[in-house]
């Protein structure tokens, strides 16, 4: 029997079968039964000849198929759940609850036929599967699926599904997904062979429009048959690609700055305080940060081992006591060591220096040298797509938080009765104490404040760097240059300082690589305080004086 | 060059602005060969800043500042100025607290200020007469050794001055120098600076009237960053706008 | 700290002490048998010789700390660029005895798959090119930072942060392979030095001996300087910086010429702590080592040049004992050592000795608080 004859055959008997069905109602045996579309019979008919090269061509002929079935039997068949009775030269598909229907209608066989056998496969012919189950995702209910599918075929290109991409477009309704659909056509239809110049040059514009790597991919490989006026359409394509990758670039390496922006101002902003408004040089800073970090690991320490449930609370619990902790640390050290080197910045130094390395040495004895675990809770996981830029969540928040701490602080030092001590002391001690403000506990609350501040920086941190007993050693100097190229003693100024540094370092990145553009960077801040010994923002007048 | 004007020190139109703030407004000022010249006015009036501005300190925003007529004090530092002969004396006296008081003169006598000279420096005959000579006249023979963080205040006052005579100074610029002072050192400082005026310009700047009576001589009033007034303190104490500005009307 | 004349009875002491132990250790080593109670190991030799490049250090630190006010968080830049520059002498003196056996370039540029070596490697072969460039680099260096830092009167704290900034940056830059300088690993496999084999027993007595006049120098070079007039602007401008600009003093100019001596005799140190080490790699330029100088100095006594010697002497005795012992502890001890000096002991061991001698001479507490009398008139 020849191909065609048996073509005709087949159809002539599922045109039987298809009349039938709809003569007869529906019988209650086969509630989900689909009327077998026409396009499945030599399809089924192939399968059941169980040899690869038909069951592949039956792959080929299934992926174009309209019907619901074509999905659940190219399914069953990866599965080995596609059996066929070598008797009849009938296809079933078996449930993974072990039911078996018809291949062709969906509907429900029992009981099942004695000899059934699973469907071989071989390597080839899983390929094949692969393509056409991707073809077939194009026609899916969901829409996601769709998108997904037709990433797919953007990516590998194959021809077979073009048919099955005309169908999906034609029927397609939300416009995201018929885009990436069009997208996927045009990529074939550049890279297929033998189509016309007016199909290839709009596929290059649509392909051009999507604008990123993938795309600059397929406009820079075009097959040897493409037209010159297609191949100078493609260039330009590449070109403009280009273009807007490279923007796309520049915005990534900026929001990567303005990450890096915000963790140098968490660490500065506590710097700001003891150093700006109260003039003391706290090089045990780091160390405060360090601590909160530890506070983090400590507080989900206690959570994981009791309060499993809490996780998700355990950086909101952190918060609090890493602020409280560091703060009490840090006024023990104004009371204990600092008060007595008020007006000696240079002992100051060299005092917390010493402390420093004592708290760094007593973590380490306590907690060990190597890193601890910090966990994420939910919320801080993942990242989304913004364009081109993949913004992770750990990083917004961070930001966000940076933000928040800052405007916190403004707050505090503006508003509160607190914030109106600590500048009268600032500005006048002796006045100040004449007006019967008590210095000392301003001094001992703002040195806790700062510290406490460090201690939060240190929550947020430990989310984004390796806690141990070295965590602060990173951010000192760093946050010095912060504080001094902003301007010493002026809150905003930090924060312009912080922002411009970690954006500047982001963006020198890619031309000196990692390491070279820190040091250009410091470089940069060294002759910049030479050129303006009292930062972007310095005070001038009679204020510098005083 | 030729001497623009005959005055030692010829100010004019001198303006210094902080961040909106004019510490200095238009200010135009001449002072004399060997005269003694008595600057008041309340806070803020801009006498400290005047003297930053002629000793290299503060950069005026406008206005020229030139000394003996040639020199353009607004494009030199406070070195080269103090080596052109302006001596300054500041409001809390400032001594070098580690140095005995005869090494505080040492390193104020007129010399070369250049390092590497310094570094193969012997004493010389001449810087000692001069010393010896200088604790004679600002009475602190017997300390010449006691380091200067040991004197009084009245002491450090008066030695600050001897540096700057030690200068050998054309022009002296003295910020309140009876600030803290008891009535019989301020009556001597009176004395002792009249006396420095013989020779050379001298510029005090007090709060003190009774001290500027003493004084006797001319007197400028400053006034939110210019000149109100000039004339003998009876004259300017007698002129309406001063006393409202001083009486806050 | 104004004793009159370049050698008084404290400095007296402490060149003869230096030029004793200078002449002794070597000796001992090499003519003592074992067995002997005064034998001094191999092992003690470079560590001794070790502690008085330390030593040089601190005087050097001293000098512009104690005398002119400028608190260095970066000397260790300076001792490490000293140290780099000998270490490239010995590297070119190992010849084809390296591991790949190429002529020219040292294992680490084969490795890295360097053709030739780079231009800034020239003329290390030669001892006396790389002996110039022990004094010149970090003096270039120092002067450059120096010329700008002073100039545009970047003070204390501010000034310090920048100096940590600068050997900060150094110490990354160092790290990296491609700078040319062995990266990580540093300069290390030294065969010998000036033809002498480098660990043999009386080249070691030799760098011993050299560093103990190195240091003997660095003292008599600070001390003529810190008593000359040049010497006691030097104090002025750290007391009363802007009172000695309105006399007439450059002072940046002063500063300079302290900070760029100084440099240089940190660099000195750093080229003869090197061959007694065997090694110079990028940590030596970790800010940290640039502060634990500073507490050598603030131990022994700042502004007494023998104090900071003593300092750094007594410190790192103190570091070999303890990291012995109890390696936990040094670093709380290193660090309350910090805050109690600068606290307890701001004039250091120099001025807690001045006291207590003083206290026992005559009794009276309420007397000059200051450790030394005041000078003679100098004649």
């Amino acid at each position: 029997m020849s191909l065609v004859h048996r073509l005709q055959t087949a159809m002539l008997l599922l045109a039987a079968v298809v009349l039938l069905a709809c003569a007869a109602p529906a019988s209650a045996q086969t509630p989900a039964a689909q009327p077998p579309s026409a396009d499945l019979a030599p399809a089924l008919e192939k399968i059941a000849a169980d040899s690869y090269s038909d069951t592949e061509a039956a792959l080929a002929l299934l992926s174009t198929s309209t019907s619901p079935q074509a999905a659940v039997i190219v399914a069953a068949l990866a599965d080995g759940r596609l059996l066929i009775d070598a008797a009849t030269k009938s296809v079933y598909v078996r449930a993974a609850d072990g039911t078996l229907s018809a291949a062709a209608t969906g509907a429900t066989v029992s009981p099942a036929p004695a000899g059934l056998k699973a469907v071989r496969l071989n390597n080839r012919v899983r390929r094949a599967i692969d393509a056409a189950s991707g073809a077939l995702s194009l026609l899916a209910p969901e829409p996601a699926r769709r998108a997904e599918a037709a990433a797919a075929v953007f990516k590998s290109r194959d021809a077979a599904a073009l048919p099955t991409l005309q169908a999906a477009i034609a029927k397609e309704t939300i416009p995201s997904v018929r885009e990436a659909l069009e997208q996927a056509r045009a990529a074939i239809l550049i890279t297929a062979p033998g189509i016309s110049e007016a199909d290839r040059l709009g596929a290059v514009k649509l392909v051009t429009a999507r604008g990123d790597q993938e795309a600059l991919a397929l406009l820079s490989n075009l097959p040897a048959d493409a037209t010159p006026a297609v191949k100078t359409t493609a260039e330009q394509g590449v070109a403009a690609i280009n273009r807007s990758l490279a923007m796309w670039n520049v915005a990534q390496n900026v929001w990567y700055g303005l990450s890096l922006g915000s963790v140098l101002l968490l660490a500065a902003i506590g710097l700001a305080i003891t150093f700006g408004v109260m003039g003391v040089i706290n090089m045990a800073h780091g160390e405060m940060v360090m601590l909160g970090a530890y506070t983090t690991y400590m507080v989900q320490d206690v959570i994981r081992t009791s309060y499993p449930g809490l996780f998700g609370w355990s950086l909101a619990i952190a918060l609090p006591l890493a602020f409280l902790f560091t703060a009490l640390v840090g006024i023990l050290i104004e009371r204990l060591v600092i008060r007595f080197l008020y007006g000696r910045a240079l002992e100051t130094l060299l005092a917390t220096w010493g402390l420093s390395l004592m708290l760094q040495q007593a973590v380490r004895t306590i907690f060990g040298p190597t890193n601890k675990e910090v966990g994420a809770p939910s919320w801080m996981s993942g990242a989304f797509q913004v364009g081109q830029l993949s913004i992770t969540y750990n990083r917004l928040w961070i930001i966000v938080f940076a933000l928040i701490v800052f405007v916190a602080l403004l707050v505090v030092l503006k508003r509160t009765s607190l914030g109106l001590y600590v500048r009268a002391v600032t500005q006048n001690r002796r006045m100040a104490a004449a007006m019967g403000i008590r210095t000392g506990r301003i001094d001992a609350l703002t040195f806790g404040l700062g510290s406490g501040i460090a201690g939060i920086a240190g929550v947020a941190l430990s989310q984004i760097d390796n806690v141990s007993p070295n965590l602060g050693q990173g951010y000192i100097i760093d946050s010095f240059m912060v504080v001094v190229f902003g301007g010493v003693g002026n809150l905003w100024g930090t924060l312009v300082g912080a922002f411009t540094l970690g954006i500047a370092n982001k963006l020198l990145e890619p031309f000196a690589g990692a390491v070279l553009g820190k040091i250009v960077l410091l470089v940069c801040i060294i002759l910049f305080i030479q050129k303006r010994p009292r930062g972007l923002f310095a005070l001038k007048g009679r204020a510098v004086e005083a | 060059m030729e001497p623009i004007a005959q005055s030692l020190l010829y100010l004019d139109n001198i303006s210094v602005v902080f961040d909106g703030f004019r510490a200095l407004n238009k200010l135009s000022l001449t002072i004399e060969e060997a005269e003694m010249r008595a600057i008041i006015g309340p806070n803020g009036a801009g006498k400290t800043t005047m003297m930053d501005v002629i000793t290299g300190k503060t950069r005026p925003t406008a206005g020229e500042a030139l000394f003996a007529g040639v020199h353009d004090l607004t494009t030199m530092d406070e070195a080269d100025i103090a080596q052109l002969g302006i001596g300054r004396k500041f409001q809390t006296p400032t001594v070098f607290d580690m140095h005995t008081v005869e090494d505080n003169l040492l390193l104020a006598v007129k010399s070369d200020r250049r390092a590497f000279a310094n570094i193969s420096w012997r004493r010389t005959s001449h810087e000692k007469a001069r010393i010896g000579e200088l604790l004679e006249r600002i009475r602190l023979k017997d300390q010449r050794h006691r380091k200067a963080a040991e004197l009084s205040h009245g002491q450090k006052q008066w030695l600050e001055i001897g540096m700057l005579l030690a200068q050998e100074p054309r022009l002296l610029l003295v910020d309140e120098p009876a600030a803290g002072m008891t009535d019989q050192e301020t009556a001597d400082t009176a004395d002792l600076l009249r006396d420095i005026a013989r020779t050379r310009s001298v510029v005090v700047v007090e709060h003190d009237m009774q001290f500027v009576r003493d004084l006797d001589v001319k007197v400028t009033v400053l006034h939110e960053g210019s000149v109100l007034a000039e004339g003998s303190l009876d004259q300017v104490s007698a002129n309406e706008r001063v006393i409202e500005v001083y009486l806050g009307r | 700290m104004n004793g009159s004349g370049i050698l008084d009875r404290r400095g007296t002491i402490f060149i003869v002490l230096v030029l004793a132990a200078g002449v002794l250790v070597p000796a001992s080593n090499l003519l003592l048998s074992p067995s002997s109670p005064f034998y001094v190991s191999d092992y003690l030799v470079p560590l001794l010789g070790k502690y008085l490049c330390y030593a040089l250090l601190a005087v050097a630190v001293d000098l512009v700390w104690g005398y002119c006010g400028v608190l260095s968080l970066g000397h260790g830049a300076f001792f490490a660029l000293g140290g780099y520059a000998m270490g490239m002498y010995l590297m070119r003196q190992i010849g084809a005895r390296g591991v790949y056996g190429n002529p020219v370039l040292p294992d680490f540029m084969v490795f890295l798959n360097y053709k030739e070596l780079p231009w800034f490697w020239l003329g290390f072969n030669h001892f006396p090119f790389a002996a110039l460039m022990v004094l010149l680099v970090p003096g270039a260096l120092a002067f450059l930072f120096g010329w700008f830092a002073f100039r545009s009167r970047v003070t204390g704290v501010y000034l310090s942060i920048i100096t940590q900034a600068m050997t900060f940056a150094l110490m990354l830059a160092f790290f990296r392979n491609d700078m040319g300088f062995g990266g990580n690993n540093g300069l290390t496999d030294f065969k010998d030095i000036l033809g002498f084999p480098i660990t043999a027993g009386t080249t070691r007595g030799a760098l011993f001996f050299a560093s103990a006049i190195a240091l003997v120098g660095g003292y008599l070079i600070c001390r003529g300087l810190v008593v000359s007039k040049y010497g006691k602007v030097l104090v002025a401008v750290r007391d009363a910086e802007s009172r000695t600009r309105f006399l007439g003093y450059k002072v940046a100019n002063y500063k300079l010429l302290a900070w760029t001596l100084s440099a240089m005799l940190a660099g000195v140190a750093g080229a003869l702590y090197v061959p007694q080490v065997g090694i110079i790699n990028p940590g030596e330029f970790a800010p940290a080592n640039s502060i634990e100088t500073v507490i050598w100095v603030a131990v022994g006594g700042r502004g007494t040049l023998v104090g900071a010697a003593l300092g750094a002497l007594v410190v790192n005795a103190g570091k070999t004992w303890f990291t012995g012992v109890l390696p936990e502890a040094w670093l709380f001890a290193l660090g309350a050592l910090f805050v109690v000096v600068t606290l307890f002991l701001p004039r250091g061991i120099i001025g807690l000795w001045g006291d207590v001698s003083e206290r026992l001479r005559k009794p009276k507490p309420d007397q000059v608080p200051e450790a030394e009398a005041p000078a003679k008139a100098a004649e």
